[in-house]
């Protein structure tokens, strides 16, 4: 089908598709606005409360400009036609009037670019002031799960635990980020943005919570199968419950102290669990794999893939790849009352 | 100068033209009194090619060859909007088991390598070659056999990355691979191989055809076509050629570095012998991030031909769209950094960055106001390259504002590696260059097939792809800032995220059929459709001057260009050229800058050697992922076939 | 569209040297593709260099003498290098066949340099970063001597056969500028390989 000539008359249906579009554009905001709050503009730190407000900031003047190039550009094309058909005749007025309006548009772009471009640099500038000192925090990234370390003033009293973090409200945090194997990115949307954890490099990021409660993090550069499965969790906790935890974690596991539980301490010291893993105070030494003193403390299991119960331990020690395919722990052989037994010791490790 | 016409001769026999030309004579047929039917015969049979399949495979015509490549890209399309479409099923719903992991895995990289490098990249260059010798009048593209060399490497190295993944050997490391994680310790066996050959095949490719492209533009110009007379969409494919040429080179030697890692033990990437992590990412994103302008630059030339054609004006701020390319590719150099700013690089440098990337909105922002104000007021037909058009600008426009937010280093460090990244990137791809691609596709497919699209299948392919597209990826952002990483092949039911994902999964089922509604429409059309006049849409520049489609030999005469819309300016008759040989490929050469006749010169016809080259060098590159000894014997045989290439078979022929 | 002749083409000549001839800026556009790789290749071998203090790591320095050697061979192969191109551009058959000979001798001499020196860089590529830098910038310099050799050999060929003529002449001239690019990029690469490891 040829083009129209010029001045024919359109086909109505284009312009009664316009408001349809209108209305398709809104479902999708509408469906937004039935959702909780998305966790980067719900924050909990200086940090995120800053980066959620110049989220706002941009969205509301970009919004803004968006639909004022959206609209001229509608209004531009259903405008009467205006001087003559010729094509390579045009009329000096209008070329004059584009030439300054243009201009100024352009001028404007500029100033709209500088303008976000310096409160940008504020919030980045105020973002890395934080303070020096703090709890330090080494973090090292595993494909996939997180290994936590506590510093302390000797390697007895450092204490070591996975994929769980816990924090003190109010009190700077440091923390020391390093990888083991591929690059991982730690992300805790209502508290802190992104920074990777690079082999054979340390990043240190500077923290402060605002508020007591859980927050969800996790990976957010691709590291290969499981990238999907690693999860952390941000506790922040009131400074004096903080402290007790510490010390909660920093004593060795406690003796099993009943007979199914002794038995499961010995299938776990007897099958090949200790060669990844440490249950301090045991002679399970491990260190490959997360840190099992105080397992049954934690609130999931495989950097976040299940929740910490009784059938979660169960499933993930008999068949680990059924639950995180590709996972580096392997299949366990075990009888039934050998799970049994190691999952009620395993349970015990509060 | 020219010889009298014996209707029905004989072609010179090759010796006498020999001697002719020792003698100083003129040793050939020149056009100059041959009647218009006579010309067009004659020109015919010399610049058609043989028939039969070897006469297919040695075609070095830039239309068929374009169109080849437009094909193969078209295909390619297909094959990663299906692996999209795998993904949004198994992430319609949380905690799906459709598809696994590794499966996943490979399912994305494939989705984004298949796109970039073989889609986005090759499509642009197919018009790039079809297209700019047409527009600048000339005969053929520089270089022609280069030309089809280049669509016959990277039709292997698609082949082999897509055979590979049939093979389940497909890389699975994302269309960045970044190291560690591809390198030997983490990517065992041969899918990070496969990656790193596919980029050496498609680059190879790319960087003979800006080479071709950015030479027919300097030297093949028709007379008269000044600089300040080129069509814009020339413009456009001009600079890109040139971003490809520097930009490319990174991502070759980056990959060749991996490959060297992987297969005989360098140690660049790794860090425990003195390598480096991040160097892999600077190498990849100094490549990279051109690698977006790469295909939007040239779909800002397709809008410029629409917008001028359906307004029915010369483009306002001709200059300023051309500096505004120009900065672009500029600028487009300064930003690679902004994709690496949660890797704790100095926050001095990371702050110079995000001034360069937001920057970039300045050319951007001109080139919208100008497209606007060529259409104020001019009442555009809203035929189907116009809508598509409309599109663009509403759907780019918002891409580009949230280019704006991820530039900035606070609000990346939030948004980066999240679905709010693919929200914003699919905007400024899909927005900023599927939708003029479309567009041009209904522009031009009269040009390229002599045949309309249907109209009203077009209306519905761009209100299904408007729609679908929004729908899929505006409640990405949403998710994105809800906290949804990136390259996740499942995500927990208590996330809150499956209603989204829902509503993104339906939308692409309507963007997948609107894309099926293209395909049936041009499928459709290429017999069914409306014939098409030599210029449906009364545009000004030369290749319309053309009958659909046009002859082998493109331009019976070579046109004389007195102004940048040329059939505007000469509505009477178009003044021509003549002189040249009728029977041999002869063409003119002209001066860089002010377009004027300089050389006669004789292009190489029909041949097998580009094909017979592109095999040989896809054996070496396939073998060397295998033994690093096939660079050496690969090497040989690679050259053997270029020594076939380049040796004259005849004595009027000539290399290139 | 109809037409109307306006200007006579038939008096051009069939071929040019330098920016008149399309090879010539299809040489200039696969030289500005090399020139990147290698900018690229020197930046990435400083910047490797910069992420470690010691530099050559843990190895020896390599031996002067043979990419001293070439070094020299190269500058000098640039006087050859212009006689072959002058003597195409007069269209002087017997010269351009001598000199292109000489030219291939040269060319294949500084392959066998070549190979002398990755013998007496004292590190393999696969010890460390250092030395997959120095045999990746021999080796990307290398495929360059052998191409331009390869090049040279098959022109100088032609020129003894029927083919040596015509346009074949400017080919002749490409080729020279395209070896002078091949020794232009060798400079700096030689300081980066021998002289930086001792600084």
């Amino acid at each position: 089908m040829a083009r129209p000539a010029p001045g024919e008359r359109r086909r109505p249906a284009v312009r009664r598709s316009a408001p349809i579009l209108g209305v398709l554009l809104a479902i999708p905001v509408l469906l937004t606005a039935c959702q909780d709050k998305p966790a980067a503009l719900d924050p909990h730190s200086p940090e995120a409360e800053r980066v959620a407000s110049l989220i706002w900031t941009f969205t509301g003047l970009l919004g803004l400009i968006w639909l004022a190039v959206a609209v001229v550009s509608v209004v531009a094309v259903y405008r009467r036609h205006e001087g003559p058909r010729d094509p390579l005749v045009l009329a000096p007025a209008g070329e004059t009037r584009r030439t300054a309006v243009v201009g100024v548009l352009v001028a404007a772009t500029l100033l709209v670019v500088l303008g976000l471009t310096g409160l940008s640099y504020a919030a980045q500038a105020r973002l890395f002031s934080a303070p020096e000192e703090g709890l330090v925090i080494k973090i090292t990234g595993h494909q996939w799960w997180w290994d936590v370390q506590y510093e302390g003033d000797s390697p007895s009293r450092v204490v070591r635990t996975a994929n769980e973090i816990h924090v003190p409200v109010g009190r700077p945090v440091l923390l020391k980020l390093e990888a083991s194997d591929v690059i991982h990115s730690a992300w805790v949307p209502s508290l802190m943005g992104k920074i990777d954890l690079i082999p054979g490099r340390q990043n240190v990021k500077r923290l402060v919570v605002a508020k007591e409660g859980t927050y969800e993090g996790r990976c957010a550069e691709f590291c290969g199968l499981q990238h999907a499965h690693m999860g952390m969790l941000f506790v922040a906790q009131a400074p004096e419950a903080f402290d007790r935890w510490l010390v909660a974690q920093r004593a060795p596991a406690a003796a099993p102290d009943a007979p199914d539980r002794r038995s499961g301490h010995d299938a776990f010291l007897a099958k090949p669990c200790v060669m990844c893993h440490a249950v301090r105070g045991t002679p399970a030494q491990g260190q490959l794999g997360p840190d099992l003193t105080h397992l049954a403390s934690r609130r999931t299991l495989g950097a976040g893939t299940l929740p910490m119960t009784r059938g979660a331990l169960a499933a993930w020690v008999s068949d680990p790849h059924g639950v995180k395919p590709g996972v580096a722990m392997p299949p366990t052989p075990l009888t039934g009352p050998e799970l049994d037994s190691m999952v009620a010791y395993l349970e015990s490790l509060l | 100068m020219s010889e009298a016409v014996h209707p029905g001769a004989s072609p010179v026999p090759v010796e006498r033209a020999a001697a002719r030309e020792a003698s100083g004579e003129t040793r050939t047929q020149r056009d100059t009194d041959l009647p218009d039917a006579e010309l067009d015969r004659r020109l015919a049979r010399t610049w058609g090619r043989p028939a039969g399949l070897v006469g297919w495979l040695s075609s070095v015509d830039h239309k068929e060859v374009g169109w080849r490549y437009f094909v193969t890209a078209m295909v390619f399309l297909a094959l990663a909007g299906s692996a999209a479409m795998a993904m949004r099923a198994q992430l319609a719903r949380p905690d799906a088991g459709l598809i696994g992991p590794d499966l996943y895995n490979q399912i994305f990289t494939m989705h984004g390598t298949t796109m970039m490098f073989l889609f986005a990249v090759p499509v642009m260059q197919a018009f790039g070659v079809y297209l700019v010798p047409l527009m600048v009048g000339a005969r053929c593209i520089a270089f022609p056999r280069l030309a089809a060399f280049s669509f016959w490497v990277y039709l292997f190295g698609g082949l082999m990355l897509w055979i590979a993944f049939l093979l389940n050997a497909a890389p699975d490391v994302g269309w960045f691979a970044y190291t560690p994680l591809s390198g030997p310790q983490f990517s065992p066996g041969k899918r990070s191989d496969i990656w790193a050959q596919m980029i050496t095949f498609t680059e190879v490719s790319s960087l003979a055809v800006a080479v071709s492209v950015i030479v027919t533009v300097f030297k093949h110009r028709a007379p008269g076509m000044t600089l300040d007379r080129i069509p814009l969409a020339v413009w456009a494919m001009l600079v890109t050629s040139f971003v490809v040429i520097f930009a490319m080179p990174a991502v070759m030697l980056a990959s060749t570095m991996l490959i060297l890692d992987r297969l005989v033990s360098t140690q660049f990437f790794n860090h425990e012998a003195g390598g480096d992590q991040l160097l892999w990412q600077h190498l990849f994103w100094f490549f990279g991030h051109p690698e977006v302008y790469i295909i939007f630059l040239p779909a800002t030339g397709f809008v410029s031909s629409i917008v001028v054609a359906f307004a029915q004006r010369p483009a306002f701020g001709y200059l300023p769209l051309v500096l505004a390319l120009v900065a672009t590719a500029f600028l487009s150099f300064g930003l690679w950094v902004h994709h690496m700013f949660a890797t704790g690089l100095p926050q001095l440098g990371a702050s110079f960055f995000t001034a360069s990337s937001m920057l970039i909105a300045v050319p951007s922002g001109i080139q919208i106001f100008c497209w606007i104000a060529t259409l104020w007021g001019r009442r555009p037909a809203m035929a189907t390259p116009m809508l598509f058009v409309m599109g663009f600008l509403v759907i780019f426009v918002m891409g580009g504002m949230t280019g704006v937010m991820v530039a900035s280093v606070p609000l990346d460090l939030q948004v980066h590696d999240t679905y709010f990244v693919v929200a914003h990137f699919h905007y400024v791809l899909i927005g900023g260059a599927v939708f003029p691609l479309l567009g041009a596709f209904y522009f031009w497919y009269p040009k390229f097939t002599g045949r309309m699209m249907s109209e009203r299948l077009g209306r519905w392919n761009f209100w299904l792809a408007f729609v679908g597209f929004n729908l899929t990826f505006f409640v990405m952002h949403v998710l994105g800032l809800m906290g949804m990483p990136r390259r996740v092949y499942t995500y927990p039911s208590d996330s809150g995220w499956g209603p989204l994902n829902m509503v993104s999964s339906i939308g692409s089922v309507m963007l997948a059929a609107s894309f099926g509604l293209f395909f049936v429409n041009a499928l459709w059309s290429l017999r069914r459709g409306v014939r098409a006049p030599s210029n449906p849409w009364n545009a000004g520049t030369l290749e319309w001057a053309l009958p659909s489609p046009p002859p082998a030999y493109n331009f019976a005469r070579i046109p004389i260009v007195t102004h940048h819309e040329p059939l505007w300016k000469e509505r009477e008759s178009l003044p021509v050229a003549h002189g040249l040989a009728v029977d041999e490929r002869e063409i003119l050469v002209s001066t860089l800058v002010e377009a004027r006749p300089d050389l006669r010169e004789v292009v190489p016809g029909s041949s097998i050697w580009p094909l017979i080259s592109a095999i040989a060098l896809s054996i070496a590159f396939v073998a060397s992922i295998f033994s690093p000894y096939a660079a050496l014997w690969g090497g040989a045989l690679v050259g053997a076939a270029l020594l076939g290439w380049f040796w004259p078979k005849s004595s009027h022929e000539d290399e290139e | 569209m109809k037409t109307r002749l306006a200007v006579d083409l038939s008096g051009l000549p069939p071929f040019g040297f330098d920016n008149r001839s399309p090879i010539w800026w299809g040489t200039l556009g696969f030289v500005a593709i090399e020139g990147m790789g290698f900018v690229l290749a020197v930046g990435l071998t400083l910047y490797l260099k910069h992420v470690n203090p010691h530099w050559p790591m843990d190895a020896a320095p390599p031996d002067l003498l043979p990419g001293t050697l070439l070094t020299g061979v190269l500058l000098a192969s640039l006087w050859f290098n212009r006689s072959a191109d002058k003597a195409a551009r007069d269209g002087d058959l017997s010269g351009t066949r001598l000199w292109l000979v000489v030219m291939t001798v040269v060319g294949l001499a500084t392959i066998g340099l070549r190979l002398w020196e990755f013998n007496a860089l004292n590190v393999r590529w696969d010890q460390n970063a250092y030395g997959s830098c120095q045999w990746l910038l021999l080796g990307l310099h290398a495929t360059h001597l052998i191409t331009d050799v390869g090049d040279t050999a098959v022109l100088t060929a032609l020129m003894f056969t029927k083919h040596g003529r015509g346009k074949r002449y400017s080919d002749v001239s490409d080729n020279a500028f395209y070896w002078s690019f091949v020794v232009a990029a060798w400079i700096p690469i030689y300081g980066l390989v021998y002289w930086v490891p001792r600084w």
